[in-house]
């Protein structure tokens, strides 16, 4: 963890060997989902609601997850950009290091710049929670809490198969980005305004809907019955991650026997 | 301290053909070929040696250099270095060596060197009192008392290599693998790199893996040559002993006053011949050098002479030639 802070001073300190194009591009990551976010105004402002759904309810289920992608775009993006890593020949750097892969891919990049998405899905979320008439217990701050952890853990565990991916490949996948930026632009709704089946796998498969939607009816007071299910179940998407884990580590140990 | 037995490695490489239509085509079935890089490699090396690992491009050298660094795991064949298998106890192993790529960097391209040397020193864990002592000896012997307040992308290839080698040695490894660590340099830098590793191999015996196309390096560095062509073991001794077996030639040189007539001595034969100036190739096992210099004195008015061994470059060449590599 330690380490992990130092990568973060050294790449913060790279970053800032470029301030201009910093500030620009901060400006610039503000503005891309606040554009999304206009057009999820927009429709409200049209039709009201959907399927009972409120637009406050929407904008909270809206800032949650972009809070975690952002973040996990912040501190994840080694992964997500792992595959320039292979190519040029950097991951043998990485191996001759006594440390774990993982920390060493995690600190290989951060991107600074994401903090303005970051803190446009923060003042959505801000102007939701204060606009919603939540009954507020420290039960459900955690689970918001832990709505954006287990949200973070997701988007990190698709970067780190795309990742893995690359061992075979070495080109980067652009197949992932349907389930990372398509999956954030699904999970912005409330999942039950799809169909069944759209539902069914963002929830078992790739458990978005167990981070976003259902804690959220929990917190929004919409469930009937036991809310510590829904409380729980953000804990059971954040574990999205183990196997993502293991199938990293299976694939280091295959770029190790061919080199490719 | 280093032994490898046995090891072999290949690749399988995609056939890669020109053409839109083959591209195309590549795009859903590829013909693939193996290349054996290593053919059962075998060597040991003591602690302490410098070794100058040499071949031509694509022998097999930078696998070797993976597969001894944990990067790699060989087919077949044993590897094993104090005491660890480099690709099975990884991390445990890799503290003890420090790996420079010539041609790749490891250190943080915007910020100052000094900034990479202290990540380097938390990476590898190195006490505080330690790493001072260490990188205070480093930048003296290195010379980087200038550098290191200066980003890396702003400093000229040399300045960057000496960076590099200080780098790889904070965590005072035992075993230093240095992969082309003069290439690209200018004949200053060239020297500077050397004498530093001939100093750390001195003064703090550590063992030196090296692998280089600068034959001057390994004249000054290495005592020792592990020759790899086309991923077989060709040749591993003294390079006194490759250059007695394969330099068999002196070359001599004479300037003397202008002489229009050629120059005929016999068992010698003639390189390059000017009026003012003659070089013969002899060998001296059959011709001997003074007789060689009482013909020239007879025939032309000497100004200057020099009487030199084989360069080392013509000896790798012809060994080259000779095992058809």
């Amino acid at each position: 963890m330690r380490l992990y802070y130092k990568y973060l001073l050294i790449l913060f300190k790279s970053q800032m060997q470029y301030r201009t194009s910093f500030w620009l591009l901060s400006v610039g990551q503000f503005f891309i989902p606040l554009t999304i976010f206009a057009g999820l105004y927009l429709l409200f402002e049209r039709f009201g609601q959907i399927k009972g759904w409120q637009f406050f309810e929407v904008a909270l289920c809206f800032a949650i997850i972009h809070m975690a992608f952002s973040l996990s775009e912040c501190f994840a993006r080694g992964f997500d950009q792992f595959s320039s890593l292979v190519i040029k020949g950097e991951f043998d750097r990485l191996l001759v290091r006594p440390r774990s892969t993982f920390v060493q891919v995690l600190g290989s990049k951060f991107e600074f710049i994401k903090f303005g998405r970051l803190l446009q899905s923060i003042i959505v979320l801000v102007w939701a929670l204060s606009n919603l008439p939540i009954e507020w217990t420290s039960i459900k701050a955690i689970t918001l809490m832990l709505m954006i952890v287990s949200g973070v853990l997701i988007f990190t565990g698709i970067y780190m198969l795309a990742a893995t991916m690359c061992f075979w490949t070495v080109q980067g996948l652009e197949v992932a980005n349907i389930f990372t930026d398509g999956g954030r632009e699904m999970a912005q709704y409330p999942l039950n305004i799809y169909q069944k089946w759209v539902a069914r796998f963002f929830t078992y498969v790739i458990p978005f809907g167990t981070v976003n939607y259902l804690p959220l009816m929990y917190i929004l007071g919409k469930t009937q019955g036991n809310g510590i299910i829904y409380l729980l179940t953000p804990i059971a998407g954040g574990l999205f991650i183990l196997p993502c884990f293991l199938f990293w580590q299976f694939g280091v140990r295959h770029y190790r026997s061919t080199g490719s | 301290m280093i032994q490898l037995e046995g090891i072999s490695k290949s690749y399988k490489i995609a056939k890669r053909s020109t053409g839109l239509r083959q591209a195309a085509k590549s795009l859903f079935y590829r013909e693939h070929t193996i290349i054996d890089a290593l053919k059962d490699i075998s060597f040991s090396i003591k602690p302490g040696e410098i070794v100058g690992y040499i071949g031509p491009n694509g022998a097999g050298k930078s696998t070797t250099i993976k597969i001894m660094s944990g990067i790699l795991v060989p087919d077949t064949g044993s590897c094993t270095i104090m005491g660890y298998t480099p690709w099975k106890d990884r991390i445990q192993y890799v503290k003890n060596i420090g790996v420079v790529f010539g041609q790749r960097s490891q250190l943080w391209w915007d910020v100052p060197v000094m900034d990479s040397f202290e990540l380097l020193k938390d990476i590898y864990k190195v006490p505080l009192q330690e790493y001072k002592a260490t990188i205070d000896l480093l930048i003296e012997t290195l010379e980087l008392q200038e550098i290191v307040q200066s980003p890396v992308r702003q400093l000229s290839l040399g300045q960057r290599m000496r960076s590099e080698i200080a780098a790889s040695l904070i965590h005072n490894p035992k075993i230093l693998f240095l992969d082309e660590p003069t290439i690209g340099l200018d004949a200053v830098s060239k020297i500077a790199v050397r004498q530093f590793i001939k100093t750390i191999n001195k003064e703090k015996g550590v063992t030196v893996i090296l692998t280089t196309h600068d034959m001057n390096d390994i004249e000054s560095l290495a005592d020792r040559v592990i020759l790899i062509g086309k991923g077989s073991l060709l040749y591993d001794g003294h390079l006194e002993k490759l250059r007695k077996r394969f330099g068999t030639h002196k070359t001599i040189t004479a300037d003397y006053g202008k002489n229009t007539i050629p120059i005929q001595i016999p068992g010698t034969s003639i390189l390059s011949w000017s009026p003012e100036r003659v070089i013969l190739s002899f060998d001296p096992d059959q011709t001997k050098t003074s007789e060689v210099i009482t013909h020239l004195s007879d025939q032309v008015k000497l100004l200057d002479v020099t009487v030199e061994s084989q360069p080392i470059e013509d000896i790798i060449v012809q060994l080259y030639k000779e095992y058809k590599i």
